[in-house]
Order: structure tokens, then C-alpha cells, then sequence
């Protein structure tokens, strides 16, 4: 009796799992395609787009521009995002529940909707295609990422040991960096790691506020693939594919060990 | 280390209140603890015992009154500056850190370094037994290890006074009556003060100097154990503090004698209250004796009942008797005395001279969590 419900159960599994990475999976054997084609399946084997990829200065200054934009953004969305996560915590719950609504609102709001009006404010304040321009843009979408992930650790942190550390002799500050940040440096991680997918993945904002000096990797392939069939788009794609797949991997695992403790 | 004598810090507390809006979590309490003396806080949940342990520890502020710790007043004074050890019924162990550097963190945010820490940390974990474990972390340990360790941290700082919340709360009863002697040997080796707080009365007779009773915020009696099994002074002590009956019913007073009318069956005792407090009979288990039906004697109150519930205990018997007012009376009684089943019609039997007559407090009820 029990047997087959298992197998179905198995093969339903395996079919929503197809679903979902297939479309991923489609883009690693074009990446390898002999011909200027996107075709599927590809008709021969070769590596001169990964090759191009790496010398073509347009490709390489775009990934460079990418890094930067997500490493920043990463340090400064960690940063707000820790301290507004900790805040929340200790609010009382009334008003933080609303707070907590408002600061997840980027993670809500249509991409678009938020694009149209970072573009207007840049054009206005001269921030379109600047380093500083993408780095506020995508600090503001990767905040609510890090704000869940340490507010997840902070909910299973115990705060009573804080008080312990208080009777034992610690100020409120000495508490912080030798009890409680430790014991939430695993979401804080997790958070950061977020942060910079959700920044070196981005595309909708940097569309509208990008310029021909500053474009990020998401634009390049965009305008790539917009342009001609170029299968250096394939090979960037499973290039991410599997970076993205090691670090939100990464996360997940420092994430799983913290709430074995 | 110091001698036992001048180890321990006095604590005074002066009317102390503290208030949460309009609930009152403590209501003038006044208490004073002696240098060295092992004072438990015992009372039911909510009757403001941990209130006042967390306002000594500094975790709550007083609404009004004066605390003095030492001869000094820490009103105002953040726990983090007033020294005291705080052991709490959940362990609170730093789970990041190995038994070693948990006990060492009060001494290291004292900048104690080594060699001296680590003769100080051995020398606190030696005192409860856990030398060995100093490499582990606090989650290969067994609750009571935690709490031995939780115990070490507390003391390794020569704090001259300890406060412990309900420490044996979470942990099964050998265990707890294991840990009981052991905090009973540590408070004799280190002279410090203690303040305990439960809601166990059995576990604050067996380790306490006094006992103060908590009831809705106030304290209604402060004494040795005896004295509050001997001599309870409200309806309330007497009920929460060992095994006791109630009697019940309407009152009359005449010369120095008070007789109270348990549905029919009068008892009396050579005792009076104050005028306008209503009066009870509180009996301990050990003053009363059951007698086959009718064979009482005269000489003595009696009262009529049937045997509800016969427990074997050992070393002898008790019963739970119900009354003709279906209020039910709890009796002791030895190997030696006749043996009843229940269902059994007896009568109880008691001497005025034991009766404790009590005024009637409808405050006097309480719920154990």
C-alpha cells in the first residue's frame, strides 16, 4: 500500500524540480555551442565563448562594474539592514510591525514602479550611470534581504543571555560584541550573501539608470542578446549559474548549522 | 579567600514597590537579609518573588522604596556595575562558548588575565564538581551540568551576594534534591549571602536560614521553616507551607474559647482573634488521628468523616478524610497506628491545644504552575 504512493510522491517531486531548473539548465549546452547561434540542442562542441567572455573588454569591464556595485552595496545593506533588524527587535511589537511592513516594501513594490522613480530622482540629481547612483539603488532593494535573514536569528537568539552577561559584569555595548553578535554573525552572513546576489543579479533598475560607462553585467547581457545571438550570453549564464548556486548554497548552510546549536 | 564572616553583603530592603501600569507587582515590601544568610523568597507564580529578585539583581527599577546592597543604596546602579551573581532557572550558558570561557567572562570583563584566570576558573569548577568538563560546550552537557556550570560563572567572581531563580526548576526530583545539598555545601564554603527563589516550600525548608513568604505582591511572613510550619501567621503561610486542614464554619466566642460549627459538629479551642476577624482551624497532618466511628472519646474534638484516599508512604500513612462539609481534612499517621481503607466512616480526632486559629482571607488560595 505504502510503496507506490511513495513512488508517485517521488516522480511529482522530481517533475516540479525539472520544472523549475530546466529553463536554467537549457542555457549550459548553448554555452558550448560552434556556431553564432542560440540554437537548442547546440550542433558542436567549443569553448570560444566563455574565451570571449573573459577577453572582450565590453564583457569584462561589465562584470568588473557588476562586482563593485554588488560588493559596496552588500557592506552598506548589511550594515542598515543589521542595525534595523536589532532595532526592531527591541521595539514594542505594535510599532515595529509596521516598520518592519514599510522597510520590506522594496522586496513588494514592482520593480518597474521603483525604477521609473529612482530614474526620475537620478535625472534630477545627476545620478544616472554613477557608481553611486547604482549603489543607492540596489542598498535600497538588498536592505529588507539582510533585515529578514537577521531578523530570523535574531527571533531564536535568546535574550536573557544578554541579561546573564549583564550581571556578570558587561555593559551593553561589551554584551553586543561578545554575546550577541556571535551568536547572530550566521544571519548577518547569510544576509550579506543576499545582499549581493540580490545587487549582482538586478537588471530592471539598472536598465533605466545605467549609461554607457557603467553598465553591470545584467545590462550587457540584455543589450547583448537584444542586439544579436550572441552565445557569450549562454556561457555568462551558467558562469552565474553556478557562482550563484556555490554562494545562496553558502548561505543556506551557515544559516541551517546556526539553528542546529 | 576571605573568611565566611565578612563575605557576604547585607541586603535591606524599605518599602519597596514596583508597579507595571496599574498592576502592582510588589507593594511595599520590606525585607532584610543578614550577611551570609541563605534567605529564600517562596511563594506561587506571580506573588512578586522574581520581581524582587530581579529588582536586587538590577534587571527591574523600583517604582518607589530604597535598596540597599552592603551597606549602600544601588538604587539607580545598572546590574552590570553592582557585582551580584545571578543564577537563573534556564542556565543562560553562552552557547558559543566552552564551559572554560563562560566561567572565565566575568573574570576576562573584569581584566583578570592569566595565569590567574585560569587558577580561578579550575578553582570554580572544582567547587561544583565539573573540573573535567571545561572543553565541552554547554550543549554536550546534561541540564544539570548546565546548571552547575551556570553556578561556577556566578561565584567565580567572588560576588558577596548570589541570587538564584528557581535554579533546579527545569530538572527531575533526584536530581533536585541532589543539587539541593550541593548549593547548601557551596553557601557553607563561601559565606556568601544567598537569595533563593522558589515556589517549592519543601525545597525551602531543606536549605534555607529563613524563609519569606510571597502572596500578591506582599510578603506575609518572614521566619526559619519551623517557625512558619509552628506558627503561620496568616491562613496563607499556613496553607502553602506543608500539608494542613481548614476548618470552617460559623464562629462563637466565649471568655477565651473559640468554637467553630463544622456542619453540626462543633470543635473548640482555648484561643481568640482579634474582634471582627472571622476565624479558621488550621491542623498539620502530624496533630490528628483517626479512631473507628464512635470510638473517639469525649474528652477531645472530634469529627465525623469517611476515608476519601489511603496513600502508603513508607514510613507511614496518610489519609485524606472528607467532612460532613465535604471539606477534606489531611491526616499522617505512623506504622504503629490502625491502618483504614478507603470508604471507611472514622472519626478525626485532635487536641484544641493544636489548633492554630487563623482570620479567614479569601486572598489565601493560590494556583502552582
Amino acid at each position: 500500500m505504502k510503496q507506490p504512493g511513495r513512488i508517485l510522491l517521488g516522480l511529482y517531486c522530481l517533475l516540479v524540480a525539472v520544472w523549475l531548473v530546466a529553463p536554467t539548465i537549457v542555457v549550459v549546452p548553448m554555452s558550448f555551442n560552434d556556431k553564432k547561434s542560440l540554437a537548442f540542442p547546440p550542433s558542436g562542441f567549443s569553448w570560444q565563448w566563455y574565451q570571449n567572455f573573459f577577453t572582450n573588454p565590453e564583457w569584462s569591464a561589465s562584470l568588473v562594474g557588476s562586482l563593485k556595485v554588488a560588493v559596496v552595496t552588500a557592506l552598506f545593506a548589511t550594515v542598515i539592514g543589521t542595525l534595523a533588524a536589532f532595532g526592531l527587535d527591541r521595539m514594542k511589537s505594535r510599532v515595529s510591525g509596521v516598520l518592519r511592513a514599510l522597510l520590506i516594501t522594496p522586496m513588494v513594490v514592482p520593480g518597474v514602479v521603483l525604477a521609473v522613480g529612482i530614474y526620475a530622482v537620478y535625472l534630477d540629481t545627476r545620478l544616472v550611470g554613477t557608481m553611486t547612483g547604482f549603489v543607492l539603488a540596489h542598498t535600497m532593494l538588498a536592505v529588507p534581504f539582510v533585515i529578514i535573514a537577521v531578523s530570523a536569528s535574531l527571533e531564536v537568539f535568546d535574550k536573557r543571555l544578554e541579561t546573564a552577561a549583564a550581571s556578570l559584569g558587561a555593559t551593553r555595548l561589551t554584551a553586543f560584541r561578545t554575546v550577541t553578535l556571535p551568536l547572530i554573525a550566521p544571519g548577518i552572513l547569510s544576509g550579506l550573501l543576499f545582499a549581493f546576489v540580490t545587487s549582482f543579479d538586478e537588471i530592471i533598475v539598472a536598465l533605466f539608470i545605467t549609461s554607457p560607462y557603467l553598465k553591470t553585467l545584467p545590462v550587457q547581457i540584455f543589450s547583448s542578446i537584444t542586439r544579436d545571438a550572441d552565445p557569450t550570453v549562454a556561457a555568462v549564464g551558467t558562469l552565474l549559474f553556478i557562482v550563484t548556486s556555490l554562494v545562496i548554497g553558502a548561505g543556506l548552510l551557515i544559516g541551517s548549522r546556526q539553528g542546529k546549536r | 579567600m576571605a573568611s565566611p564572616s565578612t563575605r557576604g553583603a547585607a541586603i535591606d530592603l524599605k518599602s519597596v514597590s514596583k508597579h507595571y501600569g496599574s498592576f502592582i507587582a510588589l507593594d511595599k515590601v520590606s525585607l532584610r537579609i543578614e550577611p551570609g544568610e541563605f534567605m529564600t523568597l517562596l511563594g506561587p507564580s506571580g506573588s512578586g518573588k522574581t520581581t524582587t529578585l530581579n529588582v536586587i539583581a538590577g534587571f527591574t527599577e523600583v517604582s518607589s522604596g530604597s535598596l540597599d546592597v552592603g551597606g549602600k543604596s544601588v538604587i539607580g546602579v545598572p546590574a552590570h556595575k553592582r557585582n551580584i551573581g545571578v543564577v537563573f532557572q534556564h542556565y543562560a550558558l553562552f552557547p558559543h562558548m566552552t564551559v572554560s570561557r563562560n566561567v572565565a567572562y566575568p573574570l576576562t570583563l573584569r581584566g583578570i588575565a592569566n595565569p590567574d584566570r585560569a587558577a580561578r576558573v579550575r578553582k570554580a569548577l572544582d567547587m561544583v564538581r565539573m573540573a573535567d568538563f571545561g572543553h565541552r560546550f554547554p550543549s554536550e552537557l546534561s541540564g544539570g551540568q548546565q546548571q552547575r556550570v551556570a553556578l561556577a560563572r556566578a561565584i567565580v567572581f567572588d560576588p558577596p551576594l548570589l541570587l538564584m531563580d528557581e535554579p533546579l526548576g527545569a530538572l527531575d526530583k533526584k536530581l533536585r534534591e541532589w543539587l539541593q545539598l550541593e548549593i547548601k555545601r557551596i553557601h557553607r564554603e563561601l559565606g556568601t549571602t544567598f537569595v533563593y527563589v522558589t515556589h517549592d516550600q519543601e525545597e525551602a525548608l531543606v536549605l534555607s536560614d529563613r524563609i519569606a513568604v510571597f502572596n500578591q505582591g506582599r510578603i506575609e511572613q518572614i521566619g526559619t521553616g519551623r517557625q512558619l510550619y509552628d506558627e503561620p501567621e496568616t491562613l496563607f503561610v499556613g496553607k502553602f507551607v506543608g500539608d494542613s486542614t481548614i476548618l470552617r464554619g460559623a464562629a462563637s466566642t466565649s471568655g477565651n474559647e473559640t468554637a467553630i460549627d463544622v456542619a453540626g459538629w462543633k470543635v473548640a479551642a482555648a484561643k481568640r482573634l482579634a474582634d471582627g476577624a472571622k476565624p479558621v482551624m488550621l491542623l498539620r497532618p502530624e496533630k490528628l488521628s483517626l479512631a473507628r466511628r464512635g470510638k473517639g472519646g469525649q474528652d477531645r474534638n472530634t469529627l465525623p468523616g469517611r476515608i476519601g484516599e489511603a496513600i502508603y508512604l513508607g514510613s507511614g500513612s496518610k489519609y485524606e478524610v472528607v467532612l460532613a462539609d465535604t471539606s477534606k481534612a489531611i491526616v499522617r499517621s505512623t506504622l504503629e497506628a490502625e491502618t483504614f481503607a478507603i470508604g471507611d466512616e472514622v472519626d478525626l480526632v485532635f487536641a484544641g491545644s493544636d489548633v492554630k486559629l487563623l482570620a479567614d482571607d479569601e486572598n489565601a488560595d493560590f494556583t502552582l504552575t
